[in-house]
């Protein structure tokens, strides 16, 4: 079965208040497919009138939504959820064709964790209980958990689908309406989320504005309407919405990226068996979803005396990815998300390899069908080097993974370490006292052991140092969405006695 | 000879020109992290609060340019060029409503560059 471009209409609308509105200015931009470079439809290029008619709406519909039940508010999101399964092939389709990222990823990984995420908030929700504790024979402390009220989210292009509905349930979930941005490079299935479940909510409750960060991303993070920012992207804007977020003494979440490091200790190759065979592939998964993973495992570290050994199986495997038509299941590679993104990756192969790099294979474009040319793609690259090189401190979002090897345990933990972000790391071997105590030393906030690239709802994510704050994807997400009311009551008639 | 360690092509020079002309007082800060990252920003001069954590490597066109103090210290045996290309960024930059996106093209410095900038060795020697 093979698939082809899917149909799209010439131009979309925000989602405002339960409707699709026009932007106020009239002003579109053009979405165009990383994948031949061709034109897809026309997105708003909304301004500050549009945040604020949206800041609006979700203020309106809050009272109501934060007082839903639990059970209303679960019943909805499980809605939501069937919607974007009984829709798979679509979502997948549109978002393979917005981002470039192959149909194999999106119909197994993107859409059915999307719909997930969903389910997930909404089981979270309904199994949780709030506190009470009798602080004295007299005196019972109640807290209960409150909705904050507007929230405003900002996500990244590289899983469009899947940041949304990282983000939007934990906040619905909560009782908090939200206006959502999706980034600009990729409008497409979020508009066409709001397409299928425009009834589903009240009015209000859920609004998606389209436009770029300077004119829609920037009124809508430091505006005085809203009651937190969640962010994920890069680390100047990230900083720049939390200067907005002080001005309105609002909290926020921020996921700012990674160099995660992918350990690989001699163990591994103890025997030729179906263990080795997932670690070889555990390294190889730089290349998922072309690098564009803020958890990408784009450090690999390989202990000396497996080295050579090891490295060989590495390139064999990474050479034999198929790269090519996003539509054709059997492609493993696409498309980088945008032409920056590619000048941005092959300026880091320039660079690696002026820094002293080795290039173990790759290092160049790919060659891809005719239909293709005027697409972005890159063979998987591997440059080996030492972690005080450029490639191996600045995440590169692409497929290029920077190779070095480490002699003991103590230099893996610091070659893992020396790095300004801490978001993801991986940790393979058979002896299981490494399987412990090295992912207890490394700084991150999610160590993968003997796997690597899974997101199940459940398990948290989050970063230490540069990458961030703030845990999503498990229930611990609602609290950073709600607010703690303590009631503290006396049960004794009795006065104090002070006066 | 004393040398520069920012440059900028003449492309990318006009379109900072006109964003000075619509804005007013900018700046470049250069991003690292997540998606856009790895890319001068340019915002507003008073909408980001800089301190000794920002390391200012120059002007270009007349605007500050600066980089926060770890990243400097893996970038600092760089030479950079700001250039500008079409593209789109999920970022807070100026330039992304023109369909523009500012890049970096860098080399590593000579011994002599990073000499005349105070610095010594070059970064192939100091791992």
């Amino acid at each position: 079965m093979s698939y082809s471009k899917p149909k799209f209409k010439e131009k979309y609308g925000n989602f405002i208040n339960g409707k699709f509105e026009a932007p106020i200015s009239g002003e579109y931009f053009d979405n165009y497919s990383p994948i031949d470079n061709t034109f897809l439809a026309k997105y708003p290029r909304s301004k500050k009138e549009d945040v604020n008619n949206a800041v609006a709406a979700a203020n309106a519909a809050k009272e109501a939504w934060g007082n839903t039940s639990p059970t209303e508010r679960a019943t909805l999101l499980n809605k939501v959820a069937d919607i974007i399964e009984e829709n798979l092939e679509e979502f997948s389709l549109v978002e393979t064709a917005d981002n470039g990222k192959p149909i194999r990823e999106t119909l197994n990984a993107d859409v059915p964790l999307a719909a997930d995420h969903w389910r997930y908030f909404a089981a979270a929700i309904r199994a949780e209980e709030g506190s009470a504790v009798e602080l004295d024979k007299d005196t019972v402390s109640l807290i209960i958990k409150e909705p904050l009220g507007v929230v405003a989210q900002i996500i990244p292009w590289n899983f469009p689908l899947l940041m949304l509905s990282w983000k939007v349930p934990p906040a619905l979930a909560a009782g908090n309406t939200v206006i959502l941005k999706p980034a600009e490079q990729t409008p497409a299935s979020a508009t066409l989320l709001m397409e299928k479940i425009a009834k589903i909510f009240p009015p209000g409750v859920l609004n998606v504005i389209h436009g770029f960060g300077p004119e829609a991303g920037k009124p809508l993070a430091s505006h005085s309407g809203i009651d937190k920012v969640a962010f994920t992207g890069e680390t100047t804007t990230g900083q720049l919405i939390m200067q907005y977020a002080s001005k309105n003494l609002n909290p926020v979440t921020m996921e700012l990226g990674g160099k995660s490091p992918n350990i690989f200790f001699n163990s591994v190759m103890d025997h030729d068996d179906a263990y080795l065979d997932k670690a070889i592939e555990g390294a190889v998964l730089f290349a998922f979803n072309q690098g564009e993973v803020c958890t990408c495992p784009s450090r690999l570290l390989v202990q000396e005396d497996i080295y050579d050994a090891f490295m060989e199986k590495v390139v064999a495997r990474t050479n034999a990815i198929k790269q090519g038509n996003p539509y054709d299941p059997n492609t493993q590679v696409g498309a980088q998300a945008s032409k920056d993104q590619f000048e941005k990756i092959m300026s880091y192969i320039k660079i690696g390899k002026e820094e002293g790099g080795k290039i173990l294979c790759g290092g160049k474009p790919a060659n891809v069908e005719e239909a293709y040319k005027d697409g972005f793609y890159i063979r998987p690259t591997l440059i080996e080097g030492h972690n005080k090189m450029r490639v191996f401190q600045e995440e590169i979002f692409g497929p290029i993974l920077s190779v070095t090897k480490f002699k003991d345990e103590a230099e893996a933990i610091e070659i893992a370490n020396d790095t300004m972000y801490g978001l993801g790391a991986g940790v393979w071997s058979r002896d299981a006292h490494q399987l412990y105590q090295i992912p207890r030393a490394i700084k991150a906030g999610r160590v993968w052991v003997n796997n690597y690239h899974a997101y199940p709802a459940h398990a948290p994510f989050g970063g230490y140092k540069k990458s961030g704050f703030g845990r999503e994807t498990h229930l611990m997400m609602l609290n950073h969405y709600r607010q703690n009311k303590n009631m503290l009551i006396s049960y004794n008639k009795n006065k104090l006695g002070f006066f | 000879m004393k040398y520069q360690q920012i440059e900028i092509t003449e492309k990318a020079a006009e379109v900072v020109r006109k964003l000075k002309e619509e804005y007013g007082e900018v700046i470049f800060h250069q991003s690292g992290g997540c998606c856009d990252g790895t890319a001068p920003m340019m915002i507003e001069k008073e909408d980001m609060y800089l301190d000794d954590s920002d390391i200012h490597l120059g002007q270009l066109e007349g605007i500050d340019y600066y980089m926060s103090e770890d990243m400097y210290d893996i970038w600092k045996y760089t030479h950079i060029t700001v250039d500008v290309t079409e593209g789109r960024g999920s970022t807070f930059s100026l330039e992304i409503p023109l369909g523009l996106r500012f890049i970096i093209h860098s080399r590593i410095m000579s011994g002599e560059e990073a000499a005349s900038l105070g610095l010594s060795g070059n970064m192939l020697d100091n791992k």
